[in-house]
């Protein structure tokens, strides 16, 4: 335990979809300005604990606190508030195609804010330059970008409000090495920036060693590692060993269902 | 036992169907009456529902106008009561054809297009991004489509109206040889302040419901193309059986007794 009140403090977070549980107790900790990378395997409820966390999903059972405010079960007006604390970067970027770029990086700043739409253009390409892209993309429609560019535009969207804590569901997915190393020091640059917290998914051991102060490991709906980067090499836990190393064989049973 | 268990199963599936749609019409309408509001949104809608609507809606209603002249000439000339015609026409037009017709084709055009579009943000995660920059997704996909629906419906049915009693006069007059004059003044002596009211109450409630089928099938989409596809194909049915069975209880209630 740090000596400082945790910015999120998860305790015995419960989520079942029908009869398959997802996650059967996770508890964790994640102390202000940290960034923090949740690995593990696909399917085991990264996802799923990251939309509890911000609202998405209805957790059904345990604790979720944000800045030692209990969120479970509080009303969805309140919930409103808490959330503006928040930015996400979605795995496909979820960027709005009914409008452009500027206006999807804009967005939270015209609609939760109620910043006039001139000024939340100079925001939004202020914005925009810190991801590397020029005012001239700002122009065009989510459609005509590539996935490297979409990123791009997603974390641009998540930083314009100035979040608190900003999510990152699966950053690199989809990108070639290269480019996932260009997002991974965006993300990096901007939560620093901002001294913001970060809580990262994702199963690139890259991406997670570049971008996390802290590893936790989630398998079977609990965290069953957790600690210090550099320690995740001598972790000594068989489960972590094998996702680490990549490795078909161990305790891990991959079932083809 | 056994055959009452199954039963029993449809039985509850169907409340909590309706459950659920009961839910998410109220949540629908209760963000169409509290700010904030979308002018540009509920501008954009309309323009969408009900101008573009105007070629197909004015096609049938051309079409079924000519069709009930000529049908209705064939059985009245045995009684030599030709004269009735202009009444079926117009009666049948403003009550019942106007309405249902309109509200078909679209339930077809927009039902689907609305399904298809809410659906694809929720598959691409749009829906979960509006909600994490603090916009709720009622307020700014479904409510603007709620009031939009509602509102054009009745203004379409007018034109319906306008155009399907032209088509009766069309092939009355040019056709069967009706004095044209004659023709109107008998239109407008049948017709009551009733006859049209009814007809665009029934717009009204068609619209709305042509407008929360699209929303909350597309809203409950999963999964992929298909899962939008079946969205889409959901919404077009249900809207159509709404209308027919809404129809005849909007009819009992004005004309019932």
């Amino acid at each position: 335990m740090s000596a400082t009140a945790p910015k999120i403090a998860l305790r015995d977070l419960k989520k079942r979809f029908g009869d398959k549980p997802v996650l059967t107790g996770v508890d964790l900790d994640v102390a202000p300005g940290e960034s923090i990378v949740v690995i593990g395997g696909s399917g085991t409820g990264k996802s799923v604990l990251i939309k509890c966390i911000m609202g998405l999903l209805q957790t059904d059972n345990g604790s979720i606190r944000i800045d030692g405010e209990e969120v479970v079960g509080m009303r969805v007006s309140e919930r409103e508030k808490v959330m503006r604390k928040f930015g996400m970067l979605f795995q496909s970027a979820g960027l709005f195609d009914s409008l452009l770029v500027w206006e999807n990086v804009a967005f939270g700043l015209i609609q939760a804010r109620g910043m006039a739409r001139d000024e939340a253009k100079t925001v939004a390409h202020e914005k925009m330059a810190q991801v590397g892209l020029g005012e001239d993309v700002g122009a065009l429609s989510p459609a005509e970008l590539s996935g490297g560019m979409k990123k791009r535009v997603g974390l641009a969207r998540a930083i314009a409000t100035e979040p608190e804590i900003i999510f990152f569901d699966e950053p690199t997915t989809g990108l070639d090495p290269i480019m996932g190393d260009i997002i991974n020091d965006l993300i990096i640059d901007c939560v620093k920036e901002l001294g913001a917290t970060a809580l990262t998914i994702t199963h690139d051991m890259a991406s997670a060693r570049k971008i996390g102060d802290r590893i936790a490991m989630l398998f079977d709906g609990e965290i069953i590692w957790d600690g210090a980067v550099d320690e995740v090499d001598r972790a000594e836990n068989p489960y972590v060993e094998q996702f680490i190393n990549g490795l078909a064989e161990g305790p891990i049973q991959v079932t083809t269902a | 036992m056994p055959i009452l268990a199954p039963i029993g199963r449809v039985f509850l599936a169907f409340l909590a169907a309706t459950g659920r749609l009961g839910t998410f019409a109220m949540t629908g309408v209760s963000h169409c009456a509290r700010p904030p509001f979308f002018p540009r949104l509920i501008g954009h809608q309309m323009i969408e529902i009900g101008y573009f609507s105007l070629p197909v809606v004015g096609m049938t209603a051309i079409f079924t106008g000519m069709v009930l002249a000529l049908q209705s000439y064939t059985g009245f000339a045995r009684f030599n009561a030709e004269s009735a015609i202009a009444a079926v026409v117009v009666l049948s037009i403003t009550r019942e054809l106007g309405p249902v017709l309109a509200g078909l084709m679209v339930a077809g055009r927009i039902g689907a297009a609305i399904a298809a579009e809410i659906g694809t943000m929720r598959v691409t995660e749009q829906i979960d991004a509006l909600t994490t920059l603090s916009t709720n997704p009622f307020k700014y996909l479904v409510a603007p489509r709620l009031i939009a629906g509602t509102l054009m419906l009745p203004c379409l049915v007018v034109f319906a109206d306008i155009i399907g009693v032209f088509g009766g006069y069309l092939i009355s007059v040019y056709k069967l040889g009706f004095n044209p004059n004659t023709y109107l003044k008998l239109t407008w002596d049948f017709l009551e302040p009733l006859d049209v009211i009814s007809g665009l109450v029934k717009a009204a409630v068609f619209g709305f419901l042509v407008a929360l089928m699209g929303c909350y099938h597309g809203y409950h989409s999963k999964g992929g193309a298909q899962g939008v596809g079946l969205a889409t194909t959901n919404a077009v049915v249900s809207a159509s059986i709404l209308i027919l069975a809404f129809n005849y209880i909007i009819t009992a209630l004005f004309f019932g007794t």
